[in-house]
């Protein structure tokens, strides 16, 4: 004898947030029954197996039958097949859209390819979390990219209207999109140490600072004319242009003399590690204006962070520089430029600069 | 000319891709009604179109406009080949033809496939122009209203119930028919669906000319059924209550039913001695009894005409006769004239309502039941339906002189089912037998005296509808009765079995539970007359052991009632499956119920003893545990009715059943009078295994759960407005072969506890909450297949003893006690002690002990004298005399009276004051806001806690076919079914929505036929749901004003 059959359908649909987790986790459902049956409070109910095993089979059948829907989340809220309280339409599109940080730092800045979800078993083996579930997240971050890659306007906002996802969620699918599109490089050994949310951060940053969309609201509107596509996916390339003239600060014997003494004098006394500081400086200089002046390549776009861990971090890092040693060596270095009477790319110093200080104070790890 | 329709197709949203290529569909809409067809133009290359076409105009007779469906079809544009449909909507009109009702449907519908399911949304409008034609009521019977719900609607007044109206259609059916070989799944289908929307379309009409017919304005408790028969046809069968329904205003609505207590009072204390002219009738009843005797010698005869007359189980009491009031016997001679009178002029005095105005039932005899078994004939003319008239008249009839036996006018709470497999079928009806009060049925006397007689009336409501309606110096069956524990006055049975709901106005101890009795009875496969003789012969006796186990489960939860039963039975190829399902109390009129004794059968056996002490012990404490957790607390007696109410092992009578011949037991029955008997159980045969199996294996609910089938749950007032109404369908295969009656009976029996179990623990954020209108469906689709359907609503409730601000409640609940009820577990099937008895059991009765399941073996003892029974007829009869009463007394008067006020507000116990604390968290229709979707309600309840219903907007009536060649890609035939019935959900929905509505009341799942062939990859399933789409507004506008009114309710009335 044996069950052929078993259904349970509500007129407001039930969904139980647990099993709808151990669902996205890509849990099968033997297993979820495995978990939820050790999972507290479920002897209050005195649910045996086979009630724990026949609610989960119907849970995940309506998650499997509402998954089509949460592809395209704006549906959810006007199809008529699932009563779904609005408030508990939020929370599954919300969950559905949330990724795993491991999962998403082994994906983050790769052509979001066919050839990358073949190797997410190789991922899904080194994060241990499962196949399924990687396939769901990588399927998501594709999603997100096709909608908002034909999208004109502010990138968060597209995919927050477009995915009707929370503002933290939407800035996350942002940077993973701005990665993808640009295929920052991020796998490297030396980058293994940041995390997702340093990587987001720093996107948020760029985004912010380095697109055509960021540069105030003149220029905001002329884009809106222009149609400029994807304004805040792409780095402004007038900019990036800009960037070449900072090299004066290094090529320029006096310039870089007369800025190295005006940070020197500025911080003496101020740091345990002034010496090494004084030391380095034409280094961490050179590095800082080498990265800017390259970036109208696309290739060195891409080594962008592994530039900022080669060229600065690592070396500050050996010496041993506190966080608050660099943060105070940072602003210093950016300041005492605008004192150069010679130097005139002010503006576009401080454009990079600003991203370049906040970047590295979001990856410099104590 | 006498009516204009008009569509007009808006546009639609999320269709489907048809054009690969382009990813896109061209889309338009052709909109049919007869046989007029308009179409739109092609919306070229878009999901999303807009086609805002010109208003479709259809001048059609208003008899089409009743009949018919607008059938809307959305199709791709193919340049090339044939259009492709993507799918269809069938809009039912009548709405639109009551003036009452919706004006206008507007809104989104789910484009329909029966292969596909729902492929997205159309948006449409539809009007109807009614021309005033003085012969409008010809042929067509536009303005009747129809209601599902089984009480008159909560915005309406019953000015005049008329009376039962019936009518039957038949036709082809499609699937059945040569051109079906050569035509698409597809085309079948839509055939099929069309023919039955049809076919429901002239069946209503039809009802509604029979309405108009009696002067009546609508039809209530309207309940409409498919036969499915196969080769010879569809029948579309229908029957209801019509009545003159005056629509209350607004304010009227709240005091509708403020005056409950006044009108049964008139008629209901008169001795029932008195009633000597009933005698003959009473002797007819007892032959009505023995007619399954009767019935089985004729199926031998005629095996095709047979009818089973089942035993009409209305267990009343048998005592010797009373000098009650004898100025108020002469008052019960008028009344039962003047009901008769009223009555008799009806060829079938009977009523599809469950629930009632105040002071409409008098008195309810018992359940009355009959049963026939019928052979399908082949040759089939759908013009002449009148063989399947014949044969539901015949049991109409049967019923009629059931109800006649028990001394009753009419038949209330009455429905009528089928079960067919290949060419037997199984006509079925139930109805309560009672005695009514005839000014509902006479013109214009219904305000008549409704000032508050109270006071002068020598009975309370709250118990005279229990009193015995029968003569009791001849009364139809044996039976033990007593003075009406409220009263004192009148005579009452020592149980009541009934078919319709609790009256609002009945004093109740405790709360309800839903009791179910489940029995298999395998047959031997068989063809034509063989088949149906051999069902024939099983039928009474499943209803003999369905209503045992009924009785059983009745007293070890300590309660005297049965409401709402509804007893199924379904044929199968080879075995035949009975669900009964009833909602048990304890009526404080009635006797406490006496324990339930155990007895073994070779008394001298020492270690036998020991057994069936263990068994004993377990019974008491099961039931000691019961009485606690369904707060039955009547209170102490006093020294006028003997006996104490927990009935003590050692005052029990003990009755073997060697011991006695039918003088003893009536001698026995005189001695223990007024005392609470035993019920005593024999542990000695086979069956008896079955019936203490079954008895002590229902877990009962988890903590802060409770169930029952029937409106709402006694003793729950404070609900919430937290709802979620639910269908669950399970099907079972047997994989063994070699199955036996016993095994079958606890694979069925798991099957529905596990049912159970899973909707407790799938609902168990909802505790506190009740599980209302639980209703079971089962079927044997297949050869070993056993399919259970539930639909059933879980309401939550407040757990704050709101009771005790009612002054009588306090006094028999104990402190604290409504938190203690979440604290008894269910170890009733736990008992370690199990084992043990079973193998003793085993041992002592020779009874193999199977499936490792403790095996008890038990049997009723039937009055101590069923040794001497031979047949189970005899059984039957002697059945009658083992209910004894147990004596309780309560004066419960005052709980009546706040409970009557408390039903002021709708013809539903639900106190508005009391849920007006709602949690609207709770809420399961999702609180609305944000989104374009309109959230629609939906309950098999006749209301909706917290709200007030404004508006009727017309039945829903709905049937689908949905079928699938690619079974394992949907998900197999979970997924598909789960699939489908979400898509019927939002259907009606957007039904209900369309017409302006947020909710459907009285909802119910009449049929789910599911078919599958997983061989082939296939599976098809026909749904068919109604209902009343209404309009509900929250109560929350008045949130302090009603409590007030109630706690003051409560206050002044308490005393009383």
């Amino acid at each position: 004898m044996a069950v052929e059959l078993d259904v349970f359908v509500g007129n407001t649909t039930i969904m139980d947030e647990e099993v709808y987790q151990l669902w996205l986790d890509g849990y099968t459902v033997n297993d979820a029954v495995k978990v939820r049956m050790v999972s507290e409070g479920m002897e209050e109910y005195e649910a045996s197996a086979e009630v724990v095993m026949s609610d989960t089979m119907d849970q995940y059948r309506t998650f499997q039958m509402c998954e089509r829907l949460l592809h395209n989340p704006t549906k959810l809220a006007n199809q008529l097949l699932f009563q779904i309280p609005p408030h508990r339409q939020a929370m599954l599109i919300e969950r559905y859209y949330t990724f795993d940080d491991v999962f998403v730092r082994e994906v983050l800045g790769k052509k979001l390819s066919k050839g990358t979800k073949k190797d997410l078993d190789d991922v899904s083996s080194k994060t241990g979390i499962t196949l399924k579930s990687c396939r769901r997240q990588f399927d998501n971050f594709k999603r997100v990219f096709k909608v908002v890659e034909e999208l004109k306007g502010p990138l968060v906002e597209n995919i927050r209207q477009n995915f009707i996802l929370s503002d933290k969620l939407a800035r996350d699918y942002a940077a993973i999109v701005f990665f993808a599109n640009n295929r920052f490089e991020t796998g490297k050994r030396k980058l293994q140490y940041l995390t997702f949310q340093d990587f987001a951060f720093c996107a948020g940053q760029l985004i912010k600072n380095w697109t055509v969309g960021a540069v105030g609201e003149s220029v905001f509107l002329y884009v809106l004319d222009n149609m400029v596509e994807d304004m805040d996916v792409d780095l402004d390339k007038e900019f990036l242009q800009d960037l070449k003239e900072l090299k004066i600060l290094i090529t320029d014997k006096d310039l870089l003399d007369q800025h190295k003494s005006l940070v020197c004098t500025a911080l003496r006394g101020k740091t345990k590690v002034y010496t090494e500081m004084e030391t380095n400086f034409k280094n961490l200089s050179r590095g800082l204006v080498n990265i800017a002046a390259k970036l109208t390549n696309t290739k060195d776009v891409r080594d962008f962070f592994i530039d900022l861990v080669e060229k600065f971090i690592e070396p500050c890092r050996s010496d041993r520089w506190a966080s608050a040693d660099m943060r105070l060596y940072l602003t210093h270095y950016t300041n005492s430029a605008h004192l150069l009477d010679t130097f005139k790319y002010q503006v576009v110093w401080d454009r990079y600069m600003g991203v370049i200080k906040s970047c590295i104070f979001k990856m410099y790890h104590d | 000319m006498p009516g204009k329709l008009k569509a007009k197709i808006v546009a639609g949203r999320h269709l489907p891709v048809m054009d690969r290529a382009s990813d896109l569909t061209d889309a338009f809409v052709e909109v049919k009604f007869g046989n007029t067809t308009f179409k739109t133009d092609v919306y070229p290359k878009c999901l999303n179109p807009q086609w805002n076409s010109e208003w479709f105009k259809f001048e059609v007779d208003d008899e089409d406009l009743q009949d018919e469906p607008l059938q809307i079809t959305v199709l791709d544009h193919d340049t090339y080949s044939a259009n492709d449909a993507i799918g269809k909507v069938y809009i039912d009109i009548d709405p639109l033809l009551c003036s009452e009702a919706a004006s206008v449907i507007s809104g989104w519908f789910p484009i329909y496939d029966t292969i596909h399911g729902i492929r997205g949304e159309i948006n449409v409008l539809v009007k109807v122009d009614l021309f005033n034609d003085l012969n409008r009521f010809r042929q067509s019977s536009c303005g009747v209203k129809f209601f599902c719900t089984t009480s008159i609607p909560l915005c309406y007044r019953a000015a005049m119930v008329h009376g039962f109206v019936e009518e039957l259609v038949v036709n082809e059916d499609p699937e059945y028919q040569w051109i079906d070989r050569i035509r698409t799944p597809r085309a079948s289908n839509e055939a099929r669906q069309r023919l039955i929307s049809l076919m429901s379309g002239e069946l209503q009409r039809k009802i509604g000319l029979k309405v108009l017919e009696m002067g009546g304005n609508a039809v209530v408790g309207y309940l409409q059924c498919f036969d499915l028969e196969g080769e010879s046809g569809i029948v579309v069968r229908a029957i209801g209550t019509a009545c003159t329904l005056d629509k209350l205003s607004a304010g009227a609505n709240a005091n509708a039913y403020t005056h409950p207590n006044t009108a049964p009072a008139s008629n209901a204390c008169n001795s029932p001695s008195k009633d000597s002219k009933e005698s003959p009738l009473a002797h007819g009843c007892r032959s009505t009894h023995n007619s399954p005797v009767h019935s089985t010698c004729s199926a031998q005869r005629l095996s095709q005409n047979f009818s089973v007359s089942v035993p009409t189980l209305i267990f009343a009491g048998m005592g010797s006769g009373g000098s009650v009031g004898k100025e108020a016997g002469p008052l019960k001679m008028l009344l039962r004239q003047q009901t008769q009178t009223a009555l008799e002029q009806r060829e079938f005095p009977f009523f599809t309502l469950t629930c009632f105005p105040p002071g409409f039932l008098v008195h309810v005899g018992g359940v009355v039941s009959a049963r026939s078994v019928k052979l399908l004939d082949r040759i089939h003319n759908p013009d002449e339906p009148e063989t399947r008239d014949a044969w539901w008249e015949e049991i109409r009839q049967e019923i009629k002189s059931h109800a006649k036996a028990l001394g009753c006018h009419a038949v209330v709470g009455y429905s009528e089912s089928t079960s067919i497999c290949e060419e037997v079928c199984i006509l079925s009806a139930a109805g309560t037998a009672a005695i009514l009060n005839p000014r509902y049925m006479r013109e214009g006397c219904l305000d008549i005296g409704s000032g508050d007689h109270r006071f002068d009336e020598p009975s309370p409501p709250s118990c005279g509808f229990c009193h015995i309606p029968y003569d009791e110096l001849n009364m139809p069956f044996p039976a033990q009765l007593t003075y009406c524990y409220q009263c004192r006055r009148q005579k009452v049975p020592d149980v009541l079995f009934t078919t319709i709901d609790l009256p609002t106005e009945a004093a109740v101890s405790g709360k309800g539970c839903l009791i179910q009795a489940r029995l298999c009875r395998l047959k031997k496969k068989a063809q034509g007359e063989v088949n149906a003789t051999s069902i024939s012969n099983l039928l009474p006796f499943m209803e003999y052991e369905l209503h045992t186990q009924l009785m059983n489960k009745l007293k070890l939860r300590s309660m005297n009632a049965l409401f709402g039963l509804r007893i199924q039975i379904s044929i199968g190829e080879n075995m035949l499956l009975g669900l009964a399902s009833a909602t048990g109390v304890y009526l404080s009129a009635l006797p406490t119920p006496g324990g339930i004794q155990i007895a073994g059968k070779a008394s001298g056996d020492l270690s036998n003893e020991q057994h069936v002490l263990s068994i004993q012990k377990r019974i008491n404490d099961a039931m000691a545990k019961n009485k606690e957790m369904y707060h039955i607390n009547p209170p102490e007696l006093s020294e006028e009715a003997a006996g104490s109410p927990i009935p003590e092992p050692k005052q029990r009578s003990r009755l073997f059943r060697s011991q006695s011949e039918s003088s003893d037991e009536l001698s026995e029955l005189d001695l223990s009078h007024g005392k609470k008997d035993a019920f005593v159980l024999e542990i000695d045969d086979t069956d008896a295994v079955e019936d203490i199996h079954s008895l002590l294996t229902d877990a009962p609910p988890p903590a802060g759960f409770y169930s029952c089938n029937t409106e709402v749950m006694p003793g729950v007032y404070n609900w919430t407005s937290g709802l979620q109404m639910f269908t669950s369908v399970r099907v079972l295969r047997l994989s063994n072969a070699n199955l036996t009656n016993q095994s079958l009976n606890k694979i069925f029996t798991d099957m529905c506890e596990n049912l159970l179990k899973s909707l407790y623990f799938k609902l168990r954020s909802m505790i506190p909450c009740c599980l209302c209108h639980v209703n079971f469906t089962v079927a044997v689709p297949e050869d070993e297949l056993i399919q259970v359907a539930v639909t059933a609503v879980a309401m939550s409730f407040d757990k704050e003893p709101i009771l005790e601000k009612l002054g009588d409640r306090a006094v028999f609940k104990g402190a604290g006690e409504n938190e203690d009820q979440l604290q008894f577990p269910m170890e009733l099937c736990a008992e370690s002690a199990s084992v043990a008895i079973s193998n003793l059991t085993a041992k002592f009765t020779g009874v193999p002990e199977y499936a490792g399941g403790p095996s008890r073996a038990t049997s009723v003892d039937y009055g101590s004298f069923a040794d001497r029974c031979s047949t189970w007829l005899e059984l039957i009869r002697l059945k009658a005399h083992t209910i004894r009463r147990g004596s309780v007394k309560t004066s419960r008067r005052t709980q009546s009276l706040a409970r009557s006020v408390s039903s002021s507000e709708r013809c539903s116990p639900l106190p508005e004051g009391r849920s007006r604390s709602l949690r609207s968290t709770r809420s399961s229709g999702g609180g609305g806001g944000g989104t374009a979707v309109t959230v629609v309600k939906m309950t098999p309840l006749s209301f909706l806690p917290g709200t007030r219903l404004i508006k009727y907007l017309g039945i829903i009536n709905m049937f689908f076919i949905r079928e699938t060649t690619s079974l394992r890609e949907e998900g197999g035939v979970s997924g598909f079914l789960h699939t489908f019935i979400a898509e019927v959900f939002a259907m009606v929905r957007a039904h209900v929505a369309a017409l302006g509505g947020n909710a459907v009341v009285s909802y119910s799942m009449k049929e789910c036929v599911f078919m599958e062939n997983p061989n082939k990859n296939q599976a098809q399933c026909l749904i068919n749901v109604s209902g009343d789409a209404v309009v509900f507004v929250r109560d929350t506008d008045q949130e302090a004003t009603p409590t007030l009114i109630h706690t003051s309710c409560g206050g002044t009335d308490g005393p009383t």
